[in-house]
């Protein structure tokens, strides 16, 4: 196991104030990691810093085997622009080679075919001509990730990807990217469903009230203090 | 005199037709970026950076009167030094352009630049700034007339020319260059003004500059209206921008479909604006508009019919 990774004492936030401090963790290659957390426990600040869009204050995040910064597939939440977004889904999957296409104005050939491989390989070939903004959630979801995959076939980061979708298109996503995982790529999946992160991830980075509460592998995580506080009262909001 | 030899009479003039090139081509470059505007919520950016353009503009046309004043203020004799005299001619030689050009780039960098700053939030910035040149630039026309006649002047920038014929050679040269350089920057940033215009944050992570790109597409804005502000005016050039865009997605479904349907659009509308604006002397800008209006009301009632039909 290689370390694709290392978080090493970081902390987050903006001047004057830290959202998320003392986090440490690592990924390796072909880890699912899932970040859990409240809404304002520093997800979303964690996210541009992993992205290299946002530097940490202090502390060290650091790039090592194969992956390299910027590297990172990711699958953002939608905005609102989107959703009534007129674009074909050829074009929005060919948009994730641009990094690759640097200042040349035009997609290439191997660019091109690229973006046609992964779309026969999340199943959806069939809705290249369509329009995004008249697919189902799931699909669109589907389209995304078609995207990400055309920028890197590393790491991917999925901002809450199943927020919106009905059950049937959550389970259908989730297996997907399962399927996607055991392919060796590296999954990081912010969210904040416990009972499907504990049921897919292999790793659960659990971070609230500023600090990290948890890091390691997922049976750990269930048998902790944390994992069974949060596994509980999401069960009770369940049941 | 039937329509078409009235056409044809005017059509022999070498200006009339350099006039209805420049009108265009200027309707080519409005549509392109219109659907990148449109769809980034910006196109209140346009609008707003329209009205810095008026502004310019009587800071341009009243700049040698105002020079002229305070000349002859400052040296208490009522004839202008030789020296000072050349200023002045100089300034009111100078082709407007060159000052409206550089204000309304600035202010389209600065409009960016507040969207991402939170201490005044990007539509009250919007606001603020487009409302403010206008006062400014009424305040200054009314102040310093350079012409006797000034709601006629206040109108024409509003409003465009009466007449298409009274666009000057030399802005016709200008206008030719820059469409060029809006066109061609536009077919060679395609891809790139396509993503950021669907996912910012995607391509940013991914390590490609979007800050860039956003910055070229202020960039171009900015001259598109520079240069459309000689046809329909300060007041209607946001129609020109978004009315072909909006009109195109209402019926096409990918990006490039709309691209080209809006572009087409905006030509056509432009060319029966220009001409029936000739045969029926009706003022330019807004016989484009409200041919840009008409066909916006037909994709709809289109679109409205085929989802019908889909949902039937």
């Amino acid at each position: 196991m290689s370390a694709q990774m290392i978080c090493s004492n970081a902390s987050l936030g903006y001047e004057g104030g830290i959202v998320a401090e003392k986090l440490d963790f690592t990924i390796n290659k072909g880890d699912y990691l899932c970040i859990l957390g409240e809404n304002g426990s520093g997800k979303s600040t964690l996210i541009k810093a992993i992205l290299g869009l946002k530097p940490q204050v202090s502390g060290e995040i650091k790039w090592c085997g194969d992956v390299k910064k910027n590297e990172v597939g990711y699958l953002p939440q939608q905005t609102v622009v989107q959703k009534d977004f007129p674009a074909s889904v050829r074009e929005i999957v060919r948009s994730g080679c641009l990094a690759k296409c640097g200042l040349r104005p035009f997609y290439n050939k191997a660019e091109k075919e690229l973006a046609e491989s992964t779309m026969k390989q999340l199943e959806i070939s069939g809705l290249a001509k369509r329009c995004y903004r008249e697919l189902s959630g799931g699909q669109q979801q589907r389209v995304l990730l078609a995207r990400a995959l055309c920028a890197t076939r590393k790491m991917l980061l999925l901002d809450e990807p199943v927020t919106g979708l009905d059950p049937k298109a959550q389970l259908e996503l989730y297996e997907l990217i399962a399927k996607l995982n055991r392919e060796g790529i590296t999954i990081i999946m912010v969210s904040h469903d416990i009972v499907s992160a504990v049921k897919y991830a292999s790793h659960i980075l659990h971070i609230g009230g500023r600090k990290q509460l948890f890091f390691g592998k997922k049976e750990d995580y269930v048998r902790s203090a944390t994992g069974k506080l949060f596994i509980g009262s999401e069960m009770m909001e369940n049941e | 005199m039937s329509n078409y030899e009235k056409l044809q009479y005017y059509f022999e003039f070498s200006y009339v037709r350099y006039a209805f090139i420049v009108g265009i081509l200027i309707a080519l470059c409005s549509s392109l970026l219109g659907v990148t505007l449109v769809l980034k919520r910006f196109s209140f950016i346009g609008d707003g950076l329209s009205h810095v353009a008026f502004g310019a503009m009587s800071l341009a046309t009243t700049l040698p009167v105002m020079i002229k004043k305070y000349a002859l203020e400052w040296t208490g004799e009522n004839k202008l030094s030789p020296r000072m005299q050349s200023v002045v001619k100089w300034f009111a030689e100078l082709n407007d352009m060159y000052i409206v050009l550089p204000v309304t780039l600035i202010c389209a960098i600065l409009l960016l630049r507040t969207g991402q700053n939170t201490k005044i939030k990007g539509d009250a910035a919007v606001a603020m700034i487009s409302v403010g040149s206008l006062a400014i630039g009424y305040l200054l026309m009314n102040r310093y007339p350079s012409r006797a006649n000034i709601s006629g002047d206040v109108c024409s920038t509003l409003f465009g020319s009466t007449s298409i014929i009274t666009l000057k050679t030399e802005d016709v040269r200008l206008c030719i260059i820059m469409s060029v350089v809006v066109i061609l920057t536009y077919i060679l940033f395609y891809n790139k003004i396509f993503a950021v215009t669907f996912d910012e944050n995607f391509i940013r992570a991914s390590g490609v500059k979007a800050n860039a790109y956003n910055l070229l597409i202020a960039v171009v804005t900015a001259l598109i209206i520079v240069l459309a502000m000689n046809l329909v005016g300060s007041l209607l050039i946001s129609a020109l921008i978004i009315f072909p865009a909006l009109s195109a997605m209402r019926v096409f479904k990918s990006f490039r479909a709309v691209i080209i349907c809006s572009a087409v659009i905006s030509v056509l509308c432009a060319a029966f604006g220009i001409i029936y604006s000739i045969l029926y002397s009706t003022p330019v800008g807004s016989t484009i508009v409200a041919a840009d209006l008409v066909v916006f009301l037909l994709f709809s009632v289109i679109s409205a019919i085929a989802g019908r039909r889909k949902a039937g």
